[in-house]
């Protein structure tokens, strides 16, 4: 191609290009795709694994002991509803405190806040975020159940469901504030000035105008968080007084069991799950429930966020 | 655009047709930070007339018009000087709450902006929100009259207003400015999305409801202005010296007739007769 001038035909040869280039874009393209392709591998290995088990537990436990009075495996007694009992008044209490401060948050930071505040503001929530989940139910455990939560009740044990479920809403509360800021902050700015044209104050203007035009988001929000408290394994651990078995109870003051806690403490510093024949497998088995649980919710939320994105 | 004459001292009406005097501005500038938008408006606005903005874009006529109602404190940085007085009321007086101006003084804006709730709720909000309790069906009903958007959607008010056209959405929005029964109504472009039919509509209706009350437009059709305002108040810009920025100004306001046919100003001509801009 030393000839400069217009070549007077062009031969299939002119048009292709450097063989060397070629390769490695295949090469880049293959292993880009391996990566893609290993994460969902490993996606499905998970949930293989947690099927297989779970099967076994299944397919040999007694029925009657699925329904008795408490959560002890390692004596083969495996009420379910022990643990989601655990796991929904904790999810109540976390939502109870992490929706009414992470939407407040959420309402100051997209309508109120002036930039300068937003700016100093935005990072400090995400500190919050980055807060391991062990410090929390520390926290949870030295701070909030005897300052808080015994102080709300005279019965409340030191280790109790309440103070786990406020560790967790806390732990909740950026994710509810980021998504619900987002949500807000997507409400086209003509709607507000309509709102404002029209005499309304600011006020009226949020909770009429931009909460339910935002309303999906707000939705994905509480999904989210939802799904994040259920999830939760550290602070319910540490602070609900996890000790591998717990008798069916509703009292938020009493230490109880989530299904991940119940879990992490059958697993916890031993390679081994002592107890009676099918304590290994009963892990496996609320494990995949949690899977299931949660992916119900992931979906559910994605849903409610494409919505959003399609209303603007 | 050299030695621009001094704007505060110019007839700003000439002997005025039209009833009492509803906005009296004097020596308003805007700025937004550091940066001066407009400079130096002084004019009166009649009772029941039609008034039309006009100049090239980044003349500050949007800015302006949003001092009206105060919607430039919507702003952080946007900072209001001289005198805007609302029958006799200085509008910026610290004492003012801008949420009763608003009340008073309707907008409409460039793009129409329905509220994504039902064309029943839309009309319905402004009147909710000043504190109308009871059966609003009367209201809505008269303010969709008003802007001639009634038989198009008498049988379908539960729907979304986003449903509508864009030219019904604009009168939608026209219908919910006039709910709140205000006494003026301000026009933001509010035809710069619409088609040419559409566009006459809001032209017509415009010129039916003035009888009760007084308008303000801007836009950016001289045609536009010429068929339906009563006075039109010519604004342009220039570079100013140290910072190189534009900043607006009002050049001419007289009856829309002398803008158009025999205007004063130099610039004005060049302006109208598409010599600029």
């Amino acid at each position: 191609m030393s000839d400069l001038t217009t070549p007077a035909a062009y031969t299939l040869e002119d048009f292709r290009g450097s063989r060397k280039r070629m390769r490695t874009e295949h090469l880049v393209r293959a292993v880009l795709f391996l990566a893609a392709l290993l994460s969902i591998v490993i996606s499905v290995l998970i949930v293989a694994s947690l099927v297989g088990e779970a099967w076994t537990f299944v397919s040999q436990v007694e029925a009657a002991s699925l329904w008795s009075d408490g959560w002890f495996p390692r004596r083969g007694i495996y009420d379910i509803k022990t643990l989601l009992t655990g796991t929904l008044i904790v999810t109540v209490i976390a939502m109870a405190v992490a929706m009414p401060l992470g939407l407040g948050a959420a309402i100051y930071l997209s309508e109120y806040a002036p930039a300068g505040v937003r700016k100093l503001l935005k990072p400090v929530l995400e500190i919050l975020a980055g807060i391991p989940s062990v410090v929390l139910g520390f926290f949870a455990l030295t701070f909030l159940s005897p300052v808080i939560v015994q102080r709300l009740s005279s019965e409340a044990t030191q280790f109790n469901i309440a103070a786990a479920g406020i560790g967790v809403g806390i732990l909740t509360i950026p994710l509810v504030a980021s998504i619900s800021e987002d949500a807000m902050r997507s409400v086209p700015a003509a709607l507000r000035e309509a709102s404002y044209g029209l005499g309304a104050r600011k006020i009226t203007t949020t909770i009429r105008v931009v909460i339910p035009a935002a309303v999906s988001g707000l939705v994905a929000a509480f999904i989210v968080a939802v799904s994040r408290a259920i999830g939760e394994t550290m602070v319910v651990f540490i602070a609900a007084g996890a000790t591998g078995g717990s008798l069916f109870s509703t009292d938020p003051f009493k230490p109880g069991q989530t299904m991940t806690a119940a879990i992490a403490s059958q697993a916890a510093g031993t390679d081994q799950v002592r107890g009676a024949g099918l304590t290994f497998q009963s892990l496996f088995f609320v494990a995949l429930l949690l899977f299931a649980i949660t992916l119900v919710l992931n979906v559910l939320a994605g849903r409610f966020v494409q919505r959003v994105r399609q209303a603007y | 655009m050299t030695d621009a004459p001094m704007v505060g001292s110019m007839p700003t009406s000439a002997p005025s047709r039209g009833g009492a005097t509803v906005f009296d501005v004097h020596d308003v500038s805007v700025h937004y930070g550091d940066f001066r938008a407009v400079r130096d408006v002084s004019m009166q606005v009649k009772q029941h007339q039609i008034t039309a903005f006009i100049g090239p874009s980044g003349c500050g006529k949007s800015t302006m018009l949003r001092c009206f109602n105060r919607m430039n404190d919507l702003i952080d940085t946007a900072r209001v000087e001289g005198d805007i007085s609302y029958h006799g009321v200085d509008l910026y007086d610290p004492a003012v709450n801008p949420v009763e101006v608003r009340r008073r003084i309707g907008m409409v804006f460039q793009k129409p902006n329905p509220f994504p709730k039902s064309i029943y709720d839309n009309v319905a909000y402004g009147p909710k929100v000043a504190g109308a309790k009871g059966n609003l069906d009367d209201v809505v009903e008269q303010a969709l009259q008003g802007a001639a958007l009634w038989d198009e959607v008498k049988d379908r008010l539960k729907e979304s207003g986003m449903s509508l056209s864009g030219g019904q959405q604009q009168r939608l929005c026209i219908a919910r400015a006039i709910a709140t029964d205000p006494e003026v109504l301000l026009m933001d472009e509010p035809c710069s999305a619409l088609d040419p039919i559409a566009t006459g509509r809001i032209e017509d209706l415009m010129v039916e409801i003035k009888e009760r009350y007084t308008i303000i437009i801007v836009t950016h059709n001289m045609q536009q202005a010429a068929r339906v305002s009563d006075r039109t108040a010519f604004f342009t810009t220039e570079v100013s010296e140290e910072s190189d920025r534009r900043t607006g100004l009002l050049v001419e306001f007289s009856d829309t007739d002398k803008i158009f046919t025999n205007p004063a100003d130099e610039r004005t001509e060049n302006y109208v007769t598409g010599r600029f801009g």
